[in-house]
């Protein structure tokens, strides 16, 4: 949450100003997981701008691009790397399928990592994607 | 509040003739509550004086802020007369890390091979608190911490009292990574502390040119110190953390560039000094 509604804690402000310069797509999502940013180099993946998106709450984003397994399942949030992260504290790998909001499919791979202030303080997390490209990647 | 600027140099604490105007201690500034508290805002070697003045009147209490653990905000600590009284409550509060306990990353400075006396043994058995992350209370005060742009754990502080803001933000580099002109402000480092801030003391090392050279070293110019005032609506601003390359002479040049920046307002930006008293009421 923002520190007394007006300022991210310092850790998340440092994990944007890092995204903001990846040229992998990424994502950052505060200590509720509301998605408060994601890169230009996501764009094309998601289908839409962030300043089109804009902050978007767990349940929100988690279903906003369809997530499904290999077997066109619905993924829930919990199971989703940037909802293992900042809902177990812990590192999550994991590769799935999206739908754009023009309904193009694609294949991802996500990494996301739970961000710290100090030893107990989840923050948020951080989670890059790719298109994954592998044969029946996704 | 009355705060009193004991030490508003940076880096490395710089006497002599040409540094007289302005000083040569490293940080530190004495925080007087109107419940007669004191909190200490970093212990460089200003600290050391501001102790001989407690000498006649000892306070029961002593809060020390340390805004991160470089040599120049805590070096003084060692000499400050309190501190070796056992009589005196002595609270030290620091920035958090992920990694150890506050006591535990300052202990090596006070340990051999660097100082003979263990932390250990330090009469006063002073007690460690990592800032936490909600605002508390000290003494007639509310204090505040956040994170802020330096290399390594680094804090900033606030002190509210009565309705008035002293925020504190000694090394810190909101520039780096980071657009003043047009960030949202809550993406800006250090802004919820010094927003509105009836005196924003902050970080003014480097001239531009300076700056250009040493981008990462956690410390700011003039053009970003006084975008940063103007963008967390500062209404006072003090250039603190001198470079100690700096002479009087050439501070008070770079003054000169920032009232020049603020040419509605000239007087909202003065520079630090030792001896300087801010009443903030």
């Amino acid at each position: 949450m923002r520190d007394r509604g007006q300022q991210w804690n310092l850790v998340l402000i440092l994990a944007r100003d890092l995204v903001s310069r990846l040229t992998t797509a990424a994502f950052v999502v505060d200590a509720d997981g509301t998605l408060i940013y994601f890169n230009e180099a996501a764009e094309p993946l998601l289908g839409r701008t962030y300043a089109e998106a804009g902050e978007l709450r767990a349940g929100e984003w988690a279903t906003e691009w369809n997530p499904t397994d290999e077997d066109g399942r619905p993924i829930p949030l919990a199971e989703l790397p940037l909802g293992i992260a900042f809902g177990e504290r812990r590192e999550a790998h994991r590769s799935f399928r999206i739908a754009r909001p023009d309904g193009a499919e694609r294949a991802i791979a996500v990494t996301a990592i739970p961000l710290f202030a100090r030893a107990d303080e989840l923050v948020g997390a951080l989670a890059v994607f790719w298109e994954d490209r592998r044969p029946g990647g996704g | 509040m009355r705060a009193v600027i004991w030490g508003a140099r940076g880096s490395l604490a710089s006497p002599g003739p040409e540094t007289a105007r302005y000083g040569g201690q490293t940080a530190c500034i004495a925080v007087h509550l109107a419940d007669g508290s004191l909190v200490v805002l970093d212990a460089g070697t200003g600290i050391r004086p501001l102790g001989m003045a407690l000498d006649q009147e000892r306070p029961p209490r002593v809060d020390l802020l340390i805004t991160h653990l470089h040599s120049d905000h805590i070096e003084g600590l060692k000499f400050f007369e309190p501190f070796w009284d056992a009589s005196v409550e002595f609270h030290i509060w620091g920035p958090p890390s992920p990694l150890k306990p506050l006591r535990d990353r300052l202990a090596p400075f006070f340990a051999p091979p660097f100082f003979p006396v263990h932390l250990r043994d330090v009469p006063c058995r002073p007690e460690f608190h990592e800032v936490p992350p909600q605002p508390w209370r000290l003494g007639s005060a509310t204090a505040s911490a956040d994170l802020i742009k330096h290399p390594g754990p680094a804090v900033g502080y606030r002190i509210e009292e009565d309705g008035r803001a002293l925020a504190y933000l000694p090394d810190h580099e909101p520039a780096l990574g980071t657009d003043l002109d047009t960030a949202a402000t809550q993406w800006i480092s250090g802004f919820g502390l010094a927003h509105s801030a009836d005196v924003l003391i902050h970080d003014a090392q480097y001239t531009q040119a300076e700056y250009d050279i040493r981008i990462g070293w956690g410390h700011s110019s003039t053009e970003q110190v006084v975008r940063f005032a103007e963008r967390a609506e500062a209404k006072r601003l003090l250039l603190f953390h001198h470079d100690p390359l700096h002479t009087d002479d050439h501070l008070e040049g770079i003054l000169a560039r920032a009232r020049d920046l603020l040419p509605d307002d000239p007087d909202r930006v003065v520079l630090a000094g030792e001896g300087m008293t801010l009443d903030i009421q």
